[in-house]
């Protein structure tokens, strides 16, 4: 009894610790008109967090709808995936701007 | 209307040919004024574009194209201030601004979707027109490496814009 409730304790802190560890923020920027990196590899949970070097007002709008973050000139802005998949995104300004990220479970 | 296009750029590259010709190597000044004056013209065609197209796609090209120029043409501003460089008037911006009316005055004659496709060519057109300038002859001849390297972050959006005006013209056909 008392081991299975110590076997417990040990096995939340080994999750929350694993959570913690797992969620990461990825940065990607754009710059004259690129996204870089353009395919990034993510887990659910993690932080995208865009980075806009250009004096023009870009975006990050998700083809599927999963996201629209509207990134103003030289601003950060960030968005945290809450779904699993491959998300091609672009700028709703600038539509040649494409990127793709891969979002695992 | 294509031919007249070609004409147009046949002209431009005659103008700046001859300025060169003549030995006259574009100098900084008349650099910052042809950038400067090439993306006014675009603002101009742009508000045209506002207030006549009835393509939802058009008008929201139009739309970034004013944003965008006049984005890139307060940092050119801000960048000759900051280089106390004057922008000085010479033949090319002449010729720009000259064959620049007339297309704003041809175009003001159409209507609807024929506007539209007219605007979006010409679009096509004039990017092409500016990059093959910035590429061959602006960038080049600059001298001062700010300018220039605003130069070539103008030449990768006008790029841009050229990929987004042909995307666009696809759409309309």
């Amino acid at each position: 009894m008392q081991r299975a409730r110590r076997f417990a304790a040990i096995a939340a802190l080994w999750l929350a610790a694993g959570a913690s560890a797992r969620a990461a923020t990825i940065q990607i920027s754009m710059e004259n008109l690129e996204v870089a990196p353009a395919v990034t590899s993510a887990r659910v949970g993690d932080t995208i967090e865009w980075t806009n070097k250009d004096v023009l007002l870009h975006s990050a709008t998700a083809r599927n709808g999963d996201f629209d973050v509207t990134l103003p000139p030289k601003k950060t802005a960030s968005f945290v995936l809450k779904k699993a998949g491959t998300v091609d995104y672009y700028c709703r300004y600038h539509p040649n701007m494409k990127a793709t990220i891969n979002v695992a479970p | 209307m294509y031919v007249r296009i070609s004409a147009a750029i046949a002209a431009i590259c005659f103008s700046s040919g001859m300025a060169m010709a003549e030995g006259a190597k574009l100098t900084d000044p008349q650099i910052a004024h042809i950038a400067y004056t090439a993306g006014e013209i675009d603002i101009k065609a742009a508000k045209q574009a506002l207030d006549k197209a009835s393509s939802k796609d058009v008008k929201q090209f139009a739309q970034d194209m004013v944003r965008d120029h006049e984005a890139v043409n307060k940092q050119a501003l801000d960048l000759v201030k900051k280089l106390k460089v004057t922008p000085e008037d010479n033949e090319t911006s002449k010729a720009l601004s000259r064959q620049a009316a007339d297309k704003l005055a041809e175009l003001g004659k159409l209507k609807g979707a024929a506007f539209d496709k007219a605007y979006v060519a010409n679009e096509v057109a004039y990017h092409k027109t500016v990059d093959g300038a910035l590429e061959t002859q602006l960038i080049p001849s600059a001298s001062n490496s700010e300018l220039k390297g605003l130069l070539q972050t103008g030449l990768k959006i006008f790029q841009g814009h050229e990929q987004h005006a042909e995307h666009v013209a696809a759409e309309l056909k």
